[in-house]
């Protein structure tokens, strides 16, 4: 029982890494920085979406384009840790299935670039 | 486990695959609108990928695990699907200029979904079979909403989409379910598990295959899952359309019957009944809601609901002569309607293209030759002889009767006079009735062409009917080892 737990002391000395930096991260701004709160700051979302309203409003097509873009990107590197981690298992085949796999991702990202779906204006 | 001649199978699809991004690449930097470029490029794409599909490795060849597979079945329906892409092509090329649509991505989608297309039909497991699966749709939904700024359009891509969406919810659903029961997703394993009838046939193992087999008659537009088709046959652009009822429904009604015949063959007992149901609905439906129709369009996709019932009588069967009608039959129906929407994507008056079945009143006399080809194929569909659809219908039937399923053949006949009616109607409003305002002509030259060549077909079948019939025989066979 002893040996099961001891191989679980880095999963527990990490855990308390990552909450006492993070609480160190979210308490030190209260101590040092310079504190002026206004509505907008305050409220919940900064980039200009009103957090209550009605849900069928419009909003500019280009956050959805963005949104999408990065959706793609996000799972890819989702996809990307479990192939590193398994890289040694799955040899050369695997490398380069992942090899096709970002150049295929490549190829549309050449294409949005071109395209203009990257540029705000 | 990986070796270089692993890939000789795979050649056509990583070509098409292949030129379809270089083709991206080059259309998004060429100077000017490259469509014109880009869409007999594809066209020249699919007819190589056409070459090289008779190119692989004869014989049956397994690769990727299993995964993928090659044998004379692939070959013969990659072939319809392929001929089936190109041709929508040709057909696109005048539509996407005077429809505004003239936009490069276009072509690449549907090579890519002909990318897709031939991985369903090569698929021996079921998870390349849903990745070929929605390779496929999703490019056929972004091309049904591909006139974005039209209202039909996109309703009907957003239809599409979301009734595509559930039912690839549903064939998931089944395939996690035959997983589970039976321990496997690879279609030669489960084969062996149920070889000579000896493995256990759990319930929830049929109930996977109820779900497979709903997700797949979704995709073939079979009743009762027939809702979305003319909906989205009318709304999509005419072009959009002769794609969709051409080569998707090839490849989704070959890999039906290899998704059903492969793992499942020995279990005839547990699936025969559902595809009895599909096909009889089917073939009904089409006959008697296609009589109120108006537009062609609409009236087209009730009659592709009416033929995919006609050729799951074939795989009602499950025999390899029934399978043997399956082939023929697609590839009759791939040649008639290719033939129908070249001469629908001709009916241009004045103010642009007109759909209704009214307007073709006189077309004997205005324009003789384009009334013929349309009368021909008409004539086809309604399965009179001695054209190429009577031979479709009759080698399912003949495969039913010999299964000793007469109930479905009456079905099946007695629709197919219902569905003659207003096939004939749309003869008769030709050939007797007053003409209205005449359609611009000459037809377009590529319109011309392939309704010619579609006639011709139609119409010498009865005289060479060997080639197909022995492509079909021998794609036949190679699902029953």
């Amino acid at each position: 029982m002893d040996a099961l737990l001891r191989e679980y002391l880095p999963i527990l000395i990490f855990l308390g890494l990552a909450i006492g930096l993070a609480a160190v991260m979210g308490l030190v701004p209260f101590i040092t920085a310079r504190q002026k709160p206004d509505p907008e700051k305050l409220s919940t979302y900064e980039c200009g979406f009103e957090p209550f309203s009605d849900s069928r409003k419009q909003f500019d097509v280009r956050f959805y384009l963005v949104a999408i873009l990065f959706i793609i990107f996000d799972l890819e590197v989702a996809f990307l840790f479990p192939w590193a981690i398994s890289l040694g298992e799955i040899g050369p085949f695997g490398f380069w299935s992942m090899m096709v796999f970002l150049g295929v991702l490549t190829v549309g990202f050449v294409y949005e670039w071109k395209k203009g779906a990257l540029e705000w204006e | 486990m990986f070796v270089a001649k692993d890939l000789a199978p795979l050649v056509p699809e990583l070509f098409v695959a292949v030129s379809a991004m270089v083709l991206l690449l080059y259309g998004v930097f060429a100077k000017g609108n490259p469509t014109r470029t880009v869409v007999w490029a594809s066209v020249l794409v699919l007819v190589v990928a056409l070459v090289l599909v008779w190119q692989v490795p004869a014989g049956r060849q397994a690769v990727l695990s299993g995964m993928f597979v090659t044998d004379s079945f692939t070959a013969v329906m990659k072939s319809l699907v392929l001929i089936g892409s190109a041709v929508s092509l040709v057909l696109s090329v005048g539509f996407i200029r005077q429809e505004e649509m003239e936009r490069f991505e276009f072509p690449v989608l549907l090579l890519l979904a002909t990318v897709g297309m031939m991985m369903m039909v090569s698929a021996n497991d079921l998870i390349s079979l849903y990745v070929g699966l929605e390779l496929q749709s999703l490019a056929l939904y972004v091309v049904a909403a591909f006139r974005r700024d039209s209202e039909r359009s996109t309703e009907a891509g957003l239809k599409y989409f979301v009734l595509g969406a559930l039912s690839s919810g549903m064939l998931l659903y089944g395939a996690s379910l035959i997983y589970g029961f039976a321990g496997s997703t690879n279609f030669t394993d489960l084969a062996k598990l149920f070889a000579g009838g000896h493995g256990h046939v759990s319930v929830g193992l049929v109930v996977g295959i109820v779900f497979l087999a709903a997700g797949l008659a979704f995709k073939v537009s079979a009743v009762p899952f027939h809702m979305w088709t003319p909906d989205v046959y009318e709304g999509a652009p005419t072009a959009v359309t002769a794609f969709f009822a051409s080569a998707p429904k090839v490849a989704a009604m070959a890999l039906f019957v290899r998704a059903i015949i492969s793992p499942f063959g020995a279990l005839v007992a547990e699936w025969q009944q559902i595809i009895i149901l599909l096909a009889g609905a089917s073939m009904l439906l089409g006959a008697f809601a296609a009589i109120w129709q108006k537009n062609i369009k609409r009236l087209m996709a009730y009659s592709s609901i009416g033929h995919v019932g006609f050729a799951l009588v074939g795989l009602a069967a499950g025999t390899s002569e029934g399978v043997r009608g399956v082939v023929v039959y697609m590839a009759v129906y791939l040649a008639m309607t290719l033939g129908t929407f070249a001469c629908i994507l001709a009916m241009r008056q004045k103010n642009g293209l007109v759909e209704g079945i009214d307007d073709l009143a006189g077309l004997a006399r205005t324009q003789p030759g384009m009334a013929f080809a349309l009368a021909v194929f008409m004539f086809s569909l309604a399965g009179v002889p001695p054209l190429a659809g009577f031979f479709g219908k009759f080698y399912v039937f003949m495969a039913a009767i010999n299964a000793k399923l007469y109930v479905l053949s009456v079905i099946g006949v007695l629709s197919s006079v219902v569905g003659a009616f207003y096939y004939l109607r749309i003869v008769k409003i030709m050939y007797f009735d007053a003409p209205g305002e005449p359609f611009l002509h000459p037809m377009p030259r590529e319109l011309g062409v392939v309704a010619a060549v579609a006639s011709l077909f139609t119409l010498l079948f009865v005289v060479f009917p060997m080639p197909i019939l022995n492509g079909a025989a021998m794609a036949a066979k190679a699902l029953f080892p």
